[in-house]
Formats: structure tokens, C-alpha cells, sequence
């Protein structure tokens, strides 16, 4: 590397600059272009996609910037937030066997599930922080193991022990919970229907708020003299000005953008939760975290318990992936009872991977880029496998080998990368 | 006084501790399982016929964990890599219209060199992932049963046993009934108090079990072993880690394809599709069960471990019927069993 920067000119190193940027992004890179052709080939229309992925980013974003908090503590990315998710479904559960509805339903599952979710949490940090090294596939083989469980409650005990009267929710042989369960007329919608704008509505406060932050920073940036900052924060601010003076043409226009409504609440949920992670870090714990996932040995040095931060990285995590699945579920309206939590590990691990975070590295940006990413080709695959193979069965497996090989790669260079720089130390 | 009292209980605390707390629970648990089941009056015999047919059927696939852990690349959760290579092996035999044991051992001999080249990569990127092989691993096996789901649903096989009537692409199971289904199992097998002995397969998977047994006294399996054990001393005593590693995953896979073959000719299927995805973790719980570590592994423990769980499989369904009629008790225990078990295997301090 030294000898290339010394060889080349000042054009060479910029050179080198994006096929540093190219090396380091090549997942989200190949990702976007994925997107691009998949949309292509789907033959979607703009609002359509509006429509599906707004629902879809609503649906999971809380979910992935569950795993941000464990990152940073070095534990890797935590697929034991399953646990957590099946914390919040058990909830709905039992709110919809009480025939709780709306907003009430939802704070009452909250408050359920926080304590269930928190236990659960101390257990899995508990577990991971004696699995040192090898806490993620601890964290995914948990997630099967907990399923075990949760069947074995919800099939088994359900009816036997834990009595349920209920003929719509359990099966006609008094034992166990069907396989699906709908929230219509109950928790269906109870926090996206509180207040729906249109698109470009949403777009107008968005990139308000947008302005309004990179003002303030700017603002910072100029106070403390420095002007990378600065000029990023102008761009930022003449980017939100540019999606301001859009979405006013466009709402005053008859688009069927104008068509795709937005769950408002929803996304100041996540919002409020973007803020939490940005500040949570500028705390003493959140400072403990970075350290003991920076050098654990520093970390225990300077009297930092890391075992007791670790594991309450982990509650953190869990605790979010709860109220996440809640989200999550009353947006989808109906779910499968013993399936819709299996795959929430790997999905947001997925997405957030694809937005560009590593399993040392991730930030708010990665999962919400992330999250579009991955969602989009949700989205297109089945549509674009059925256009180029007339089957649409093909583009769903190419989403699952995506999602695995996404993960796969990502991890893969990860490892692979530590190892070249830990043979390149002892060179 | 205390002192005596301090050893006395320190030896007990050792020797449970050498015989594994999840193998004396899983022991016990099977001891009450059958004889829960000798109170229902489910015939002992044909449990006990069933436990021999399911171990040998699943011994290979277990076995195939070994000369990975051996080699220290961990327990071999790219399983699904191995599998998919018998598979390919078992529908070319077919495509071929071979029947009896021609097309048995045509399937193995066409698997055996598409599992060497898979094993090999599978065993390069193994190298550059020290450190994470397992979590890699299993998300690389994951990729692939995907990439081949794909494969599966636009391979252009003829055979209308394999092939859907309409469209393209091959069906979810495939019949290998006018094939070599049980060709193993009905080899000489015979009946013994009622117990049904699958002599054939019961040799197959013994005589492999000695294969890698032989395989770890020569020369090449000595140097897997000692770069497994303990990599920087190997590398300095003269002995290429790691070639010894991709060795050991070659060795692994070809145990997989080979292992999937029998477990489909007992089986008397094939299954395609998403079916090897979860194969790795049981196979990963048998050895476990067993008493083999995230970094020790022994044909004995292969023996015991899958006993012991295809044990637990195969009691468990018969009794829980006849207590609640609850068919998915079953399944939820072997969810719990086995991950149970793999996650313990994971949360042992020393790794081993």
C-alpha cells in the first residue's frame, strides 16, 4: 500500500482514494446496482414502489437499529434479537386473545413485553459474554433454540397450562394456537394509522428537519473552524432544499405519488430512535461501550466492568427488537404465529450489512440505507424473476441467496480483512 | 476432615464434568423415555429396530464432522455443501437410468470428485475466515442451498421420475423406490427377537467409521491432527497448516456426500430444494451429544452421540402421541435437544 501512495502522482492517490472507497463499499455498491436493474426489469411503477417500500421501511427499520448498540460493543451482529421479537409477539398475543384495540393494546403489549424482554436479554448477554469469540453463531443457534421454546409454549402449553379460551386463536382441539393470527379490528394499524400524510407531505417535513439539523451543525462546524465539516453540512442543506422544492411541485401536481401515504407516527418512532443511538453514545455507558468494544483489555484496564456492559448492550438490543417486533406486526396486520419472528435476526442483519456496516462497524446511516436496499429487492425479485425467467418462485429463492450470500460475503471480508491486518502487524 | 471432603467432592465434580452434564441429562431423559414407553406398551422391538435404522442412516453425515473438527476449522456447519454433491451424485445415477447397487456406488463415485473440488474451496476460504469459520461457514451453506434451489427449479434433468410433468426444473422429493431405495438396509438384514438388524448399512457406516479411523493413523492424518491440536507448534515442526485444514474439509465433504446418499437410500427419497439447510446443526448436535468438543472430536463420539439423539428421535414421537396426541412434541424437542446441546458445546470457557 505505502509503496503504491510513494510511486504514484497526486492523480494516482485519488486514484487510489476511490478504489479505496469502491474496496470498502463493494457490498452496498453491488447492492444498489442490483436494486437498479431488479427495479428495472420488474417493470414496477414509481408510486407502486413508493407505496410497498414506505410500508416496508416503516415495518423494519426499528428492527435493524436494534443491532447498532452490540456492534459497537464488539459482540458482533446480535441474531439473537429474535428473542426480543418473540418477547413483543407474545404480547400481541395475549392483548389480542384480551381483544385490547388500538393505541391502548399497543402501550399495554409495551408494557408486557419490557420486562420479558429485558429478562431475556440479561439471560442472552449472559450466555454471549461466556461465548467470547464466537458470540454470533452462539447468538444464531440461541435464536433457534428460543424458537424451540416459544413453540413448545404457544403449540403445546397453550391450552394445557396456560389456560385460553379463545376459539378464534387457539385450535379447534383446545391445545395450542393456530397458525396465524389476524390483528384486523384489534392492533392492525394501531400506531401507522394515528396520522397518514401523502409522500410528498412526508418528503416536505422531512427534508424541513433536515434542514433544521444540518443547520445546526453547520453551525457547530463553523464555530469550531472546521471546514470539511462545513461543506458537507451545505451540501447536506442544499440537498434538503432540493427536496423541499420537489415535494411542493409534486403535492401541488396530480401525480399518484400523492397517492402513497406515509404512517407519520411510525416514522417519528424511528426517528426518536435514530436520536437515542446518536446520543446514547455520547453517555457514560455509551462511551464504556465504545471502549470495550474498541480493546476489552484497555477497557478492563481502566476499571470498566466489560462483562456488565456487554450484557446490557445485549438487554438494550433485546428490549428494542421487542417494541420493534410490535411495530413490525401491527403494520403487517396478520402473522404467521410460529414463523414471522424466525427470520428477524437475518433480515436486519442483512440489511444492515448491505447498507455498509460491518461486524465492528455500523452506524444509523448504514441501517437505513440498509434497510431500502435490502427492501427494494424484496420488492422487485419476485416481480423481476417472473419478467426474466417466468417464475416467480426463482426470484424468491435469489432473495434468500442474496440475504444469506449478502451475509456471507460481508462477514467473510470482515474476517478476512482482520486477518490481513493482524499478519501485516507481525511482518 | 474437610480436606477429604473438599477431593471427594472435587473427583465427583471432575467425573460429571468429564461425562458432560448434556449427555447425563440426554442419557437419563432417554432412560425415562423408554420406559415411558414400555408402560404405554409401545413395542420395545420395533424402537429399538428404528433407533439401529436411523443411526446408521445418519452415522455418515455425523462422521462427516471429524476430520473438520480434527483440522480445527470447528464443527462443519458447510454440511449443506456436502450434501448438495451427493445429491447431484444420486440424481446423475438416476439420469442414467442405473438401478441396485450399480447406481448406489455410481452415485457415491460421481459425487466423490464434485465434493473433492467443493471441499477444496470450501477449505481455501476456510483459510482467509480463521478465527470465524462457523458463523461464515453456516451462511456460506445457507447461500448455497439457495443458489441450488435455483439450480433444482431450472436444471435441465429428462427423467420423468425426477423431472415435474409440466414446465421445468426438478420435483421437492424424489421416489427412489425402482431405484436403491433401502438397498443398504435390506443387504442381508435380518430379524432377531423381533429386532430388525440393517446388516448392510450397519457395515457401511462401521466400515466408514474405520476408514477415517485408518485415516487418522497414516502419515497425512497424524500432521491433520497435530495442526488441529496445536497449529503454531505444526507450523514450525515442518507440517503446512494449512493444507492440512483444506485436507480436512475435502475429507469432510466427501463424508457428506456420501453420508446424504445412505441417509436417502434408507430414506427412500431425495430430497432437493431447502431440505439440507438444518442438516448441518443436527449432524453438529449428534457429535456433540456424544461427547466431541467445538475442537475434539472421536469416532466413539460419533457412535454415541448419534445413538443417543436418533435414540431420543425416535421414542419421542410414539410417546408423545400417546400421552396428548400432540404430534409436534416431537419436533419441538429435537429443536430444543439439539440446539441445546450446540449451544453448551459453544459456552464452554476452554472451547473444549
Amino acid at each position: 500500500m505505502q509503496k503504491v501512495e510513494r510511486t504514484n502522482s497526486k492523480g494516482g492517490l485519488d486514484r487510489d482514494k476511490v478504489k479505496r472507497f469502491l474496496v470498502n463499499n463493494i457490498v452496498t455498491i453491488l447492492f444498489l446496482v442490483l436494486c437498479l436493474v431488479g427495479l428495472r426489469l420488474s417493470g414496477l411503477s414509481l408510486a407502486f414502489y413508493l407505496n410497498d417500500i414506505v410500508s416496508r421501511i416503516a415495518r423494519n427499520t426499528f428492527l435493524v437499529l436494534a443491532l447498532i448498540i452490540p456492534v459497537l460493543a464488539g459482540m458482533g451482529l446480535n441474531f439473537a434479537i429474535v428473542l426480543g421479537a418473540m418477547a413483543g409477539q407474545s404480547a400481541i398475543i395475549f392483548i389480542t386473545h384480551w381483544g385490547i384495540a388500538g393505541m391502548n393494546g399497543i402501550m399495554l403489549s409495551v408494557l408486557i413485553c419490557t420486562p420479558v424482554a429485558l429478562l431475556l436479554g440479561y439471560l442472552t448477554g449472559k450466555l454471549l459474554d461466556r461465548a467470547r469469540g464466537k458470540e454470533m453463531i452462539t447468538s444464531l443457534i440461541l435464536g433457534y433454540f428460543a424458537n424451540g421454546v416459544y413453540q413448545l409454549i404457544f403449540l403445546i402449553l397453550v391450552g394445557t397450562v396456560i389456560p385460553m379460551n379463545n376459539e378464534v386463536l387457539v385450535l379447534s382441539s383446545g391445545v395450542g394456537l393456530r397458525s396465524s393470527i389476524d390483528l384486523s379490528g384489534g392492533l392492525r394499524y394501531a400506531i401507522d394509522d394515528v396520522i397518514r400524510v401523502t409522500f410528498p407531505v412526508f418528503v416536505l417535513y422531512l427534508s424541513i428537519g433536515f434542514i433544521l439539523f444540518s443547520g445546526y451543525f453547520l453551525y457547530k462546524a463553523i464555530k469550531n473552524k472546521d471546514s470539511r465539516k462545513k461543506k458537507k453540512y451545505i451540501a447536506f442543506i442544499v440537498l434538503g432544499v432540493l427536496g423541499f422544492v420537489w415535494a411542493l411541485i409534486t403535492s401541488l401536481s396530480i401525480s399518484a405519488v400523492n397517492m402513497v401515504r406515509v404512517p407519520l407516527l411510525t416514522m417519528l418512532i424511528i426517528a426518536a430512535l435514530c436520536l437515542f443511538t446518536h446520543f446514547f453514545f455520547k453517555t457514560k455507558m455509551g462511551q464504556d461501550l465504545r471502549t470495550v468494544g474498541q480493546d476489552p483489555h484497555i477497557a478492563e484496564v481502566s476499571g470498566i466492568n466489560v462483562s456488565r456492559r456487554k450484557i446490557q448492550a445485549i438487554m438494550i438490543s433485546t428490549l428494542l427488537a421487542a417494541w420493534g417486533q410490535i411495530i413490525f406486526l401491527q403494520n403487517l396486520g396478520a402473522f404467521s404465529t410460529y414463523g414471522s419472528h424466525e427470520q428477524v435476526g437475518m433480515f436486519a442483519a442483512a440489511a444492515i450489512l448491505i447498507g455498509g456496516a460491518s461486524v465492528s462497524k455500523a452506524t444509523i446511516g448504514h441501517a437505513l440505507l440498509g434497510t431500502v436496499l435490502f427492501h427494494t429487492l424484496f420488492i422487485v425479485s419476485p416481480l423481476a424473476g417472473r419478467n426474466l425467467f417466468g417464475d416467480a418462485q426463482i426470484g424468491e429463492y435469489f432473495r434468500s441467496f442474496v440475504a444469506y450470500g449478502v451475509i456471507a460475503v460481508a462477514l467473510g471480508l470482515h474476517a478476512w480483512k482482520k486477518l490481513m491486518q493482524h499478519k501485516n502487524k507481525q511482518v | 476432615m474437610a480436606v477429604h471432603e473438599i477431593t471427594k467432592q472435587f473427583s465427583l465434580k471432575e467425573a460429571l464434568k468429564t461425562f458432560g452434564l448434556p449427555r447425563i441429562i440426554i442419557v437419563l431423559f432417554l432412560i425415562t423415555l423408554w420406559v415411558v414407553s414400555m408402560s404405554l406398551e409401545i413395542p420395545f422391538p420395533q424402537l429399538l429396530s428404528d433407533t439401529l435404522v436411523r443411526w446408521g442412516m445418519n452415522g455418515v453425515l455425523v462422521l462427516a464432522m471429524v476430520p473438520s473438527i480434527m483440522a480445527g476449522t470447528g464443527l462443519y456447519f458447510g454440511l449443506p455443501v456436502g450434501i448438495i454433491c451427493g445429491l447431484i451424485g444420486g440424481l446423475l445415477a438416476i439420469e442414467l437410468n442405473l438401478v441396485g447397487f450399480t447406481a448406489f456406488f455410481a452415485a457415491i463415485l460421481f459425487s466423490i470428485p464434485l465434493a473433492m473440488i467443493a471441499g477444496w474451496g470450501y477449505g481455501w476460504m476456510m483459510n482467509r475466515l480463521k478465527g470465524s469459520e462457523m458463523t461464515v461457514a453456516t451462511y456460506i451453506g445457507f447461500s448455497i442451498v439457495s443458489l441450488m434451489c435455483i439450480f433444482w427449479a431450472m436444471a435441465p434433468f429428462k427423467s420423468p421420475e425426477m423431472a415435474w410433468p409440466i414446465g421445468r426444473g426438478l420435483r421437492v422429493t424424489i421416489s427412489l423406490a425402482s431405484r436403491y431405495d433401502k438397498i443398504l438396509n435390506d443387504f442381508l438384514s435380518f430379524r432377531i427377537f423381533g429386532i430388525y438388524i440393517p446388516t448392510g448399512l450397519l457395515i457401511f457406516f462401521l466400515g466408514m467409521c474405520l476408514l477415517v479411523k485408518f485415516f487418522f493413523t497414516t502419515k497425512v492424518g497424524i500432521a491433520l491432527k497435530a495442526s488441529g491440536e496445536n497449529p503454531r507448534f505444526s507450523q514450525a515442526s515442518g507440517v503446512h497448516v494449512d493444507s492440512m485444514r483444506i485436507i480436512g474439509n475435502i475429507f469432510s465433504t466427501v463424508l457428506g456426500a456420501i453420508g446424504i446418499l445412505v441417509y436417502s437410500q434408507s430414506f427412500g427419497f431425495l430430497q432437493l430444494y431447502t431440505a439440507p439447510l438444518f442438516m448441518g446443526f443436527l449432524a453438529a448436535a449428534s457429535i456433540l451429544i456424544g461427547g466431541a468438543s467445538i475442537k475434539k472430536a472421536s469416532i466413539l463420539h460419533v457412535l454415541l452421540g448419534t445413538f443417543l439423539f436418533q435414540g431420543l428421535l425416535v421414542v419421542s414421537l410414539p410417546v408423545a402421541n400417546k400421552v396428548a396426541t400432540l404430534g409436534s412434541l416431537a419436533e419441538i424437542s429435537r429443536i430444543i435437544v439439539s440446539n441445546g446441546v450446540i449451544l453448551y458445546a459453544l459456552a464452554q470457557k476452554s472451547g473444549d
